[in-house]
């Protein structure tokens, strides 16, 4: 297990009911952390839709989670 | 330049950032919030950024509009928090020696901004409901 501190913006923050959360999680990479918190907490974004980024930069899904890493996933943007 | 601003954005600043006597030309971008959004009334709007990875991924698009359309300076300024109709939402300006890359390059920027960069919209209406735009099939809230 590690720690990895997750935090949502827009739709994903209100359907999270938080803004930042810290988890432990067994999951081996970004997907695998989504798909996980996805179930636990029913986020009505599929993956496809989504952006990951791990401490602060874009990271692919397979990228692998360290201990301590900041993961964000990204709802589509509309800035402008 | 590209930052994020949970303040009004200040144009006379943003102006001193581009001078440059090498420029002779200047062009500005300003995108306001506008009553009607696909049909419906618009009575405010909401943005919020994940505002390290937005300045990162900003400064990658004035640097990318650098090198291709060759231009002198570029500032975005792209507001977060809550902003009522007619309030500018993000500025955008760019000096070149010439026009027309100060045109393309600010374009440039808009463009790949709307695109690229983690910002997100929430429209409140008239009618009470929101909606965070560009999330199709969001459920009522």
């Amino acid at each position: 297990m590690k720690t990895i501190r997750v935090q949502y913006f827009a739709l994903l923050r209100e359907e999270r009911g938080l803004a930042e959360e810290t988890v432990a999680t067994a999951a081996a990479t970004a997907a695998e952390l989504y798909d996980e918190l996805r179930v636990r907490h029913g986020f009505t974004l599929p993956r496809e839709r989504l952006r990951a980024a791990v401490n602060e930069e874009f990271a692919p899904w397979t990228a692998g989670l360290k201990e301590g890493d900041a993961l964000v996933f990204l709802p589509p943007v509309a800035g402008g | 330049m590209f930052k994020i601003s949970a303040e009004p954005i200040h144009l006379e600043a943003l102006g001193r950032a581009l001078h440059d006597v090498a420029a002779g030309a200047c062009a500005t971008f300003e995108g306001r919030v506008r009553i009607k959004n696909d049909g419906r009334t618009v009575q405010s709007l909401e943005y919020e950024a994940f505002a390290p990875l937005a300045e990162k991924e900003g400064a990658r698009i004035l640097e990318e509009a650098a090198a291709r359309f060759g231009i002198l300076k570029a500032v975005c300024v792209h507001r977060t928090g809550r902003l009522a109709l007619g309030d500018l939402a993000v500025w955008v300006g760019v000096t070149s020696e010439h026009r027309g890359a100060a045109f393309d390059a600010c374009r440039y920027i808009i463009d790949q901004t709307k695109l690229r960069v983690p910002i997100w919209k929430r429209e409140h209406y008239a009618d009470g409901t929101t909606v965070w735009v560009g999330v199709a099939g969001t459920p009522p809230v």
